[in-house]
C-alpha cells in the first residue's frame, strides 16, 4: 500500500509567505489606485486559495492523495497556481478585446467629427469670405 | 438617390488622385468620400484637391475598421447607395453599372464585383487562387447560394446593407465574415462578373506568410460564425 506522501513544512512555509505577499501586493496596489477592484478580484481570489492550500498541510496532502498525487502534495500547490494564472490571462485577454473593439469605436468617431469640423469651417470661411466681398462692394 | 462612394486608402497618394477622378467621371452624382486610413504619405491632401472629401483616421484600423467608418458617414449623413471602391486603382468604376442597376432595381441589397464569376481569368499565385477558391466554396456551401469571390471588396449595397455594416463589421480581413453576416440578417446577396486591373500601385495587403494567417483567421471567424445564434432580423421580431 501507498503511504500518501507528507508537504514538507519548509516548503508550507515559503508557501504561505508567498501568498500572504501576493495578498498584500494586491491590496496595496487597489489602495494607490494602480490596480481597479474588478481586475483586482481575480488576484484577490487566487492569494486566498493558495493561502488556504499552502497554511490547511493536511488538507492539501488529502486532496493530493484524491488526485493521484502520491509522492510530492506541494505539486498541487503549482497546479492549482498554474490553473488561476491560466484564467486571469484569460480573463485579461478578453478585456484587451473589448478595449480593442472600444478603441476601434473612438477612432471612427474622432475621424468622422474631425472631418465635420473641417467641413463646417470650410463652410463658414466662405461665408465669411463671400460677406467681406459683398461689403468691399 | 443620395449616393455615396466610399473608398478606403493607405499610402495610395499615387492612385488615389486617378480614382476619385474616375468615379467622379463615371458618374457625377456620387459623392465620394476618402477612408484615409492614417497614411504616412499625402494621400489625405491628393485626396482633398481631387475634390474628395476626407476622414483622417488617427491611427490605422485595417481596412475593416476603415470601411466601417466611411459606412458609418453614410449611415449618419443619409446615404441611400452605397459603392465600395478600392483606393489602388485596381477596380474600374465603369464597372459599377451593372452592380448599381442590379441593387437600384431591388433585387439584391448588396452586390459583389466578382473576379471569378465570368469568363476572364484573373491573373494570381497559385496558393492565392486555391485559398480563394477553398473559401468561395465554404461561404458558399454556408450561404447556399455560388459566391465566387469571397476577397472581393467591390460592392455597391442599399441602404439596409449601410446600416448593417455601420453597426457590425468586421476587423483585419473583413469581406468573408461580412458576406456571412449579410446572410444571417437574411439580406440577400448578388454576384456579377467584373474585370479588374493591376494595382496601379503598392502591394496587397494578403501576401506571403500573412496568406496562412489570413486563412487560419477568416477559418476562426467562419466556423465560429456559423456557431452563433442566428440574429433575427427586423421581420422577424
Amino acid at each position: 500500500m501507498i503511504v500518501a506522501g507528507q508537504t514538507p513544512l519548509k516548503v508550507s512555509l515559503i508557501a504561505v509567505g508567498a501568498s500572504l505577499l501576493l495578498i498584500v501586493v494586491v491590496f496595496e496596489l487597489i489602495r494607490s489606485r494602480r490596480l481597479r477592484e474588478r481586475y483586482a478580484l481575480l488576484w484577490l481570489l487566487t492569494g486566498l486559495v493558495l493561502l488556504a492550500l499552502s497554511a490547511w498541510r493536511s488538507g492539501l496532502n488529502t486532496i493530493a492523495s484524491w488526485v493521484g498525487v502520491e509522492t510530492y502534495p506541494p505539486a498541487v500547490l503549482f497546479a492549482v497556481a498554474l490553473l488561476f494564472v491560466l484564467a486571469v490571462l484569460l480573463h485579461y485577454s478578453t478585456v484587451l478585446s473589448k478595449v480593442t473593439d472600444q478603441n476601434v469605436i473612438l477612432a471612427q468617431r474622432i475621424a468622422l467629427l474631425e472631418s465635420d469640423l473641417r467641413e463646417r469651417e470650410s463652410e463658414s470661411a466662405r461665408v465669411e469670405a463671400s460677406a467681406t466681398e459683398a461689403q468691399v462692394r | 438617390m443620395k449616393k455615396i462612394a466610399i473608398v478606403p486608402a493607405y499610402n495610395e497618394q499615387g492612385a488615389i488622385g486617378a480614382v476619385i477622378d474616375e468615379i467622379r467621371a463615371f458618374d457625377c452624382e456620387f459623392d465620394v468620400v476618402v477612408v484615409d486610413d492614417a497614411s504616412h504619405d499625402e494621400t489625405a491632401r491628393t485626396a482633398r484637391e481631387h475634390g474628395a472629401r476626407v476622414i483622417t483616421l488617427p491611427f490605422n484600423l485595417g481596412i475593416g475598421g476603415a470601411v466601417q467608418t466611411g459606412f458609418r458617414y453614410a449611415a449618419e449623413h443619409g446615404y441611400e447607395l452605397a459603392a465600395r471602391i478600392d483606393g489602388d486603382g485596381q477596380h474600374d468604376p465603369a464597372e459599377l453599372r451593372a452592380l448599381i442597376d442590379t441593387v437600384a432595381a431591388d433585387d439584391v441589397d448588396i452586390c459583389t464585383g466578382s473576379r471569378f464569376a465570368g469568363a476572364e481569368s484573373y491573373r494570381s499565385s497559385w496558393s492565392r487562387r486555391i485559398g480563394i477558391r477553398i473559401l468561395a466554396r465554404t461561404v458558399s456551401l454556408l450561404t447556399g447560394q455560388r459566391v465566387t469571390d469571397t476577397t472581393s471588396g467591390f460592392q455597391v449595397m442599399n441602404r439596409r446593407a449601410i446600416e448593417l455594416f455601420a453597426e457590425d463589421y468586421p476587423h483585419d480581413y473583413p469581406e468573408v465574415e461580412a458576406t456571412l453576416m449579410l446572410h444571417k440578417h437574411r439580406l440577400r446577396l448578388g454576384e456579377l462578373p467584373v474585370r479588374m486591373r493591376e494595382r496601379a500601385a503598392g502591394q496587397s495587403s494578403i501576401r506571403g506568410f500573412k496568406t496562412a494567417y489570413y486563412m487560419a483567421k477568416v477559418m476562426l471567424a467562419i466556423l465560429i460564425g456559423s456557431l452563433r445564434r442566428r440574429t433575427t432580423s427586423a421581420e422577424d421580431s
